[in-house]
């Protein structure tokens, strides 16, 4: 069987580096607001009459905020495999941005394992597949589990 | 501020909330008829009606001002239709408050109704992927309920709350409803049972998330000219002390339906005044009151955890004390400060334009003391709080 093509279930929303994904911001050059998804017509700071954007990566890490999972298949136009496969999503603090991302978690890791402050980085991560493409999604996998005797949060993250 | 923006409600009427499966029309002209005989008014008394939008029911659902209105017979009356998925009811009750004030109606109906598909709410039908609604549940999946969950977890992470809490929530709130005709699950459940359901979202059980019914509530409101004229006094007349229907404050830092991420709060000087935290407020001061002066509210339990957080995000105590508020038995009928009485959203299921108005309707009858069986004995102050997808707040604010 050939291999699946891999392509972004979104363009734009994230880039394709296998091993540094980012999300895909916008920054106003008014205001310097930032934005995910992205707004590339009109800034919605009130009061900023902005309307040029530079495209902008946003932190590759963050802290979980909090996490849930998904027991029962959703509706569409969620693609489901067949038979479901319950997954998580966690919402993850970016410190710079001063913002929360939702996300799904990768496939493998228990939530009950999971706490708020654990850190957290952006991957690339299959959303569905269908006979010719695998559609690309950002995923958010944990960076350590176990942080080791001593380290700090923050030792951990970098 | 005083209060001089106030009107009289006549009338209140509530079709059952069930799964009935039958035209949404049907359950709004039901609860508008049963409205009128509250109010002791007839169709030809009602210069304006005010629909409250479901887009789950064809054209006649975006246009439900005048759906209602030929289904009871057209007659030339004025009318409006308003969206603001599950405020839609507030935004409607808000306009019709405003041709009252404006001098422009003196009899208005607001009428909510509808039909709901089994199952988990989906996004309107189609590829659309500039709607936001369309793409969370493309891309992650994320439900009504994994926003309702990642909520409740924070409450976990943040103050120690239990799953054992929030289970106390619905068994609560399955004793207030037990005796509601119009409730769709009039049943008590112990803690036990609410944690033996099946976990849909950890760490929500089934039992503690809100289904979707149908159901239909309506509400008559007057000028208190009118209702003076109608009644000879007005002494013991429910009245709108407040309407908020407010919509957030940028930057947004709490994660809201249907949304990717939050603003960014970066660079920005201000302290973000959180969203929910607002809803209540701006009714408060429209109202001249505040929530000590509150007997009741009717707060918008899509989860058990979520009525929690708006034991706090209302006033009724400080932020991460709405466990203790619950265990001491405050919120219960009873106590010092009892919330859904009517049993809330965990007994009813949410008829999304209707809830709003049940709100409303739960509120009138508690304050004029026909709540048989769930009745809060002497109340005189009640709030609804209730938020729409998009960043639609809503809040209602009565008095007697």
């Amino acid at each position: 069987m050939a291999a699946l093509t891999q392509v972004p279930a979104i363009e734009g929303w994230f880039t394709l580096d296998p091993d540094r994904p980012a999300l895909l911001g916008s920054r106003c050059t008014t205001c310097q607001s930032l934005f995910f998804p992205r707004e590339t017509s009109f800034c919605r700071r009130p009061g900023c009459p902005g309307r040029e954007f530079t495209e902008t990566e946003l932190s590759r890490t963050g802290t979980i905020w909090s996490f849930t999972d998904n027991r029962y298949q959703p509706p569409p136009p969620y693609v489901s495999a067949e038979p479901f496969e319950p997954y998580a999503i966690v919402a993850v603090e970016l410190e710079a941005e001063k913002m929360v991302v939702l996300g799904q978690l990768v496939p493998g890791v228990d939530i009950a394992d999971l706490a708020a402050g654990q850190p957290v980085e952006l991957v690339l991560g299959t959303l569905y597949s269908d006979d010719e493409h695998e559609y690309l999604v950002w995923k958010w996998r944990p960076i350590d589990a176990t942080p080791a005797d001593g380290a700090t949060q923050e030792d951990q993250s970098r | 501020m005083s209060n001089d923006h106030s009107v009289s409600v006549l009338g209140v009427g509530m079709h059952p909330w069930g799964k009935w499966g039958r035209n949404f029309v049907e359950y709004g002209v039901v609860a508008a008829q049963d409205a009128l005989a509250d109010a002791g008014l007839e169709w030809s008394d009602v210069d304006f009606v005010a629909g409250a939008d479901t887009i789950r029911n064809g054209y006649p659902g975006f246009i439900a001002g005048a759906t209602f209105s030929q289904a009871l017979g057209w007659q030339g009356n004025r009318v409006a239709s308003c969206y603001a998925a599950c405020a839609s009811g507030a935004q409607a009750l808000n306009v019709a408050r405003a041709q009252i004030l404006a001098g422009l109606s003196q009899v208005a109906m607001v009428v909510g109704a509808d039909t709901t598909p089994k199952g988990f709410f989906a996004p309107v039908g189609g590829d659309r992927p500039d709607d936001p609604d369309w793409l969370r549940f493309r891309l992650l999946g994320a439900t009504n309920p994994t926003f309702f969950a990642l909520y409740a977890r924070r409450r976990m992470e943040c103050y120690g709350a239990t799953t054992a809490d929030f289970a106390r929530v619905r068994a609560k709130n399955s004793r207030h409803g037990a005796a509601n005709p119009n409730a769709r699950y009039p049943k008590e459940y112990a803690v036990e049972d609410v944690l033996a359901s099946p976990m849909v979202a950890d760490p929500l059980h089934l039992l503690e998330i809100c289904a979707t019914s149908d159901g239909g509530a309506a509400v008559i409101l007057t000028s208190n000219e009118f209702a003076h004229r109608h009644l000879g006094q007005t002494a013991s007349t429910v009245k709108v002390a407040a309407i908020s229907t407010v919509t957030p404050t940028y930057p947004q830092t709490v994660i809201e339906l249907p949304a990717f991420a939050t603003d960014s709060a970066a660079g920005v000087a201000v302290t973000p005044t959180p969203f929910r935290d607002s809803i209540a407020a701006a009714a408060y001061e429209e109202a001249g009151l505040g929530p000590d002066d509150l007997d009741l509210a009717e707060v918008y339990d899509l989860s058990s955890a979520l009525e929690l957080d708006w034991y706090e995000n209302i006033g009724l105590c400080p932020e991460g004390e709405a466990e203790r508020l619950l265990n001491d038995g405050d919120t219960e009928i009873g106590g010092r400060i009892p919330v859904n009485p009517s049993g809330g959203l965990e007994c009813f299921g949410e008829a999304i334009p209707a809830q709003a108005l049940a709100q409303v309707c739960e509120i009138t009858w508690q304050l004029r003391g026909q709540a048989t069986g769930r009745q809060v004995e002497g109340a005189r102050v009640g709030i609804t709080v209730n938020q729409g997808l998009f960043g639609h707040g809503s809040s209602v604010l009565l008095t007697r």
